[in-house]
């Protein structure tokens, strides 16, 4: 261990210490070993830590400084859509009423959990343009893959086993090709064309008897809106296909153009990006199906039903593909979602997306001089920038996000979409203001001019975080993924 | 409109559209053709102000019976335990909720530091060598922790005890058909897998054998049995376990468990109506590779610094896209963080005095439910949940026992064949001996 180096909780530990406060055992107390078998009560102890209630909090209240959230700054991450996470949503979720509720008490003890998820249903509905939603999948990765089952279930429903390929364009989110797997179907890889739109020619030329679906996002990961959108669903409908939305981007076209309208057929949202989640560090997310009437009878189970004012988890769906997750969902995070919309109402949601596209185009046309733009037309809420002509000066975009933290922000997504060579992504959403905006694009610019005068101070970024660049090559040849106290002195 | 959460203001704007060189805001989504363009505002509620709407929510919360106000013997795989208050202290610390998956880890040492301890502790608790950074829930590990066994040993069945969670188990079939995999369900004889059953079932295309422990009925399985029957075949030793007994109970690594799988949910993590919780997944450093979702490994800048980073990533779907071990992509973190700080502050001591503590008040209460006359099933070692056979409905003696601010335990009628009116009763530490008396007095007389 170096001097510098934080503590793990562990090689804080001191024998005799404790940071617990347990109820004195009130019942007779019988020997262990007559409760349990031969063999089945625990030998060694387990090598957690032994410390004090303060050493706990001083301990995680260190590791929180040495960690950025939206709270601590500008988070431009693009396609994580990082706003601002209301105060209210976590008061709300932390009701007693709400928090400390078991999955399996008796439905007429839980009404008002069953009200908020259906309400909530009802919300998502409207603003997708679907007719129905289920809340179970836990995650955007996990809709992803509830939908396409459902729509494998559809195809199956109908005679019609040989659609076994799923069609994602060059530019999508791993997670599709890869739910695309664990559904069960083949991935095709549909071209975008110069335009950086869906290359219809492509599409028609992929796009047969044997596609089960589409999947897409849209505005695309490039923040362009896919305009030919119509003739898109057709051709795949035309060969018998289903159209799926991925929803990852939703917060660019509320009320201004809802999947459902657009000629989707399932969607999938993303709560803890458009509807405040919060992002936790990584999860827990919600990741909510819309469906259109044919596909209904395929909802994973339990349906929530209301019926004479009373809600009711159906259970009885024969065409159900099953359960996909244990319970109902991630309630908490769908309280908070809930939360946020009734706090923004139809005027709210709709300003969301305005200001989020105008900040995105105003960012873009500011830095547009400076940096390469591909495809120069309005984005959406996000755009990408190409670090080409950086790269030409030996500085990477890798270098020029690693620049960006020397100021107190948080890069943008780098090296994604695939299809955009140095890709820069950049979402500002729409909770910051022009000043926050502004102060990024100064530093953006700076580090370009930095780039041409003086690429040593962003090739050996960052200089001012509380550790420079990390050898990841070293973490993956010879991995170390627990503490042991030997590693740690060797 | 004004609105909290939107700082920009009317000059702002103007600025801004006269930059990019338009008039208005609609312009900016003239690429939407006319024929999908929504007109007009969503059919939704009016926003509320802040204290309405907070007053409006309250209300609907307290519509719940909640387990603050109610003394709840209700577990069946979600559990009301101790928390202490510094857990959501931590996972207040917005520096935490509100950051993502760490991709720049100079600016996020925090969340991985916490993450790789985390890992160490579920690796402690199980006796396994390796644990990622948690999935979403237990049910859903032990359906990646099928596929993973699929894949690994090239066979396409697998078999899983009766006596794990049924709704993992359903989970677990609509994963399997994904993935082909046919799932063959070994029954249970006297509360725990019917090991007979299973050496009939257990064969060479057997991919995984699953069983679960403690397990659902709250018994402890002879996982030394399974094991030999799961190996002797070079199918996958599978073990969905609670972490929070593992502080009594010898790990499944000691018993050579290949996967270890479950839901962190008793450390630190409220009930909230079913989730979020926290799945995690621990396995032999063999499988290390083969991990769904996120890793976090230790490694040292240039000076020497030691720091973490996401590691292993060529496993994950940002990467290998349809060659992906697995698609996750968002997990539990803020709860495996909640996991931790619960983890720690229990200690190498408390899990274990945790531990016994259930134990010995589940044994107690069973013990004081014979006595009231209530009859036992399945009478075996158990951890902190045991089984109970009633001579009513399970639904009409919980509906009394409301009456007596008491939630009863789970009606295993509804997912059994054969333990009609039988009710699986949990029982942790923070039931009272005063509650746990009153409960079996309440059923010994719903007896008469």
């Amino acid at each position: 261990m170096n001097k510098k180096d934080q503590e793990l909780i562990f090689e804080l530990s001191q024998p005799g210490r404790i940071g617990y406060s347990l109820p004195e055992l009130d019942v007779p107390e019988a020997d262990l070993s007559v409760l349990l078998p031969a063999g089945y009560l625990r030998e060694e102890e387990p090598e957690l830590p032994e410390v004090s209630e303060l050493d706990i909090m001083r301990h995680y209240t260190a590791l929180s400084n040495r960690n950025h959230g939206v709270d601590s700054g500008f988070y431009p991450l693009g396609s994580c859509t990082m706003k601002y996470n209301p105060k209210i949503n976590e008061d709300v979720a932390r009701f007693e009423g709400f928090a400390h509720v078991h999955p399996l008490q008796q439905e007429e003890t839980v009404q008002g959990a069953m009200e908020l998820l259906y309400d909530l249903q009802e919300h998502l509905k409207e603003i997708t343009g679907m007719d129905e939603v289920t809340l179970q999948p836990a995650a955007g990765a996990q809709g992803e893959w509830t939908g396409l089952m459902m729509i494998r279930a559809y195809h199956e429903e109908n005679g019609d086993f040989n659609r076994t390929k799923v069609i994602v364009p060059d530019s999508a989110h791993g997670t599709n090709p890869a739910s695309a797997t664990v559904a069960g179907f083949e991935t095709v890889t549909v071209k975008s064309g110069e335009d950086g739109l869906v290359d219809l020619e492509d599409l028609r030329r992929v796009a047969d008897e044997t596609t089960a679906a589409l999947m897409l996002t849209n505005p695309n990961t490039l923040g362009l809106f896919e305009e030919n959108i119509l003739e898109i669903a057709e051709i795949i409908h035309g060969v018998g296909g289903k159209v799926y939305y991925d929803g990852a981007n939703l917060n660019a076209v509320m009320s201004k153009a809802r999947p459902g309208d657009m000629g989707f057929d399932v969607v999938h949202l993303n709560l803890h990006k458009t509807f405040t989640g919060p992002h936790g560090g990584g999860g827990p997310g919600s990741g909510p199906v819309g469906v259109k009437k044919d596909l209904i009878p395929y909802l994973p189970k339990p349906v929530l039903v209301k019926e004479e004012g009373v809600y009711r988890f159906d259970y009885n769906r024969p065409q159900s593909i099953g359960r996909v997750k244990p319970f109902y969902g991630n309630f908490g995070i769908n309280v908070r979602a809930y939360t946020y919309i009734r706090s923004m109402g139809p005027d709210g949601l709709k300003a969301v997306t305005e200001y989020a596209v105008l900040n995105a185009n105003y960012m873009m046309r500011r830095l547009a001089p400076y940096f390469d733009l591909p495809f120069n037309r309005h984005c959406k809420h996000e755009f990408v920038l190409s670090g080409k002509r950086q790269k030409k000066l030996g500085v990477r975009t890798l270098d020029i996000a690693k620049r960006l933290l020397d100021f107190g922000f948080h890069p943008p997504t780098i090296y994604f979409p695939l299809n955009v060579e140095e890709c820069i992504m950049i979402e500002p959403t729409e909770t910051e203001s022009k000043e926050t905006l502004d102060a990024f694009i100064d530093v953006m610019i700076q580090i370009a001019k930095e780039a041409e005068a003086n690429p040593e101070i962003v090739q050996e970024a960052p200089h001012t975080t509380v550790i420079g660049r990390l050898d990841e090559t070293a973490a993956a040849r010879k991995p170390v993924l627990r503490y042991e106290r030997e590693l740690q002195n060797a | 409109m004004k609105h909290r959460y939107l700082p920009m203001t009317e000059t702002d704007k103007k600025e801004m559209l006269a930059t990019i060189g338009v008039q208005t805001v609609d312009e900016l989504f003239a690429d939407i053709p006319e024929k999908v363009r929504f007109q007009g505002l969503y059919n939704i509620k009016e926003a509320k102000a802040e204290p309405a709407l907070k007053k409006e929510l309250s209300a609907m919360a307290a519509k719940n019976i909640n387990a603050k106000q109610y003394a709840s013997f209700l577990g069946a795989g979600v559990y009301d335990h101790y928390t202490p208050s510094i857990v959501d202290h931590v996972i207040s610390r917005s520096e935490f909720y509100t950051a993502y998956t760490p991709y720049q880890p100079e600016i996020s040492q925090g969340e991985l530091q916490a993450i790789f301890e985390f890992q160490t502790m579920i690796c402690e608790l199980t006796g396994m060598d390796v644990a990622n950074s948690s999935m979403y829930d237990g049910g859903t590990a032990l359906a990646e922790a099928a596929m993973l066994s699929a894949g690994q040993t090239k066979r396409k069945k697998v078999l899983v005890s009766e006596t794990v969670h049924p709704e993992s188990r359903d989970v677990l079939a609509t994963y399997a058909k994904g993935q082909n995999i046919e799932v063959v369900v070994i029954p249970h004889k006297n509360g725990v897998t019917d090991i007979d059953q299973l050496n009939e079932l257990v064969d060479n295309d057997t991919a995984a054998v699953i069983v679960q422990y403690p397990n659902f009925f709250g018994a402890i399985e002879s996982l030394s049995e399974v094991e030999k029957a799961a190996h002797d075949a070079k199918a996958m030793f599978v073990v969905s376990s609670n972490p929070l007994a593992l502080g009594a109970l010898t790990p499944p690594g000691k018993f050579g468990a290949d996967i270890v799988i479950g839901d962190a949910q008793p450390f630190g993590i409220p009930a909230q109506f079913g989730g979020p919780h926290c799945g995690y997944f621990a396995v032999t450093k063999k499988l290390m590779r083969k991990v769904p979702g996120r890793l976090v490994g230790q490694t040292h800048d240039d000076q020497g610094q030691r720091g973490f980073v996401l590691t292993l990533q060529a496993r994950e779907q940002h990467i290998r896209r349809d060659k992906a071990t697995s698609n996750i992509c968002s997990n539990q973190a803020l709860n495996a963080l909640a996991a931790s700080v619960a983890m720690t502050a229990l200690g190498k001591k408390g899990v274990r005095e945790i531990a016994t503590q259930n134990l010995q008040k589940a044994f107690f209460a069973r013990e004081t439910l014979k006595q009231n006359g209530v009859e036992v099933l399945f009478d075996g070692p158990i951890f902190n949940e045991f089984v109970i056979r009633l001579n009513k409905p399970v639904r009409e003696v919980n509906q009394k026992l409301l009456e007596k601010g008491i939630i009863g335990g789970y009606d295993l009628g509804l997912t059994y064949d054969g333990l009609e009116n039988c009710m699986l009763v949990a029982v942790t530490e923070l039931r009272t001996k005063e509650e746990i008396e009153l409960f079996a007095k309440e059923l010994g007389d719903s007896h008469e």
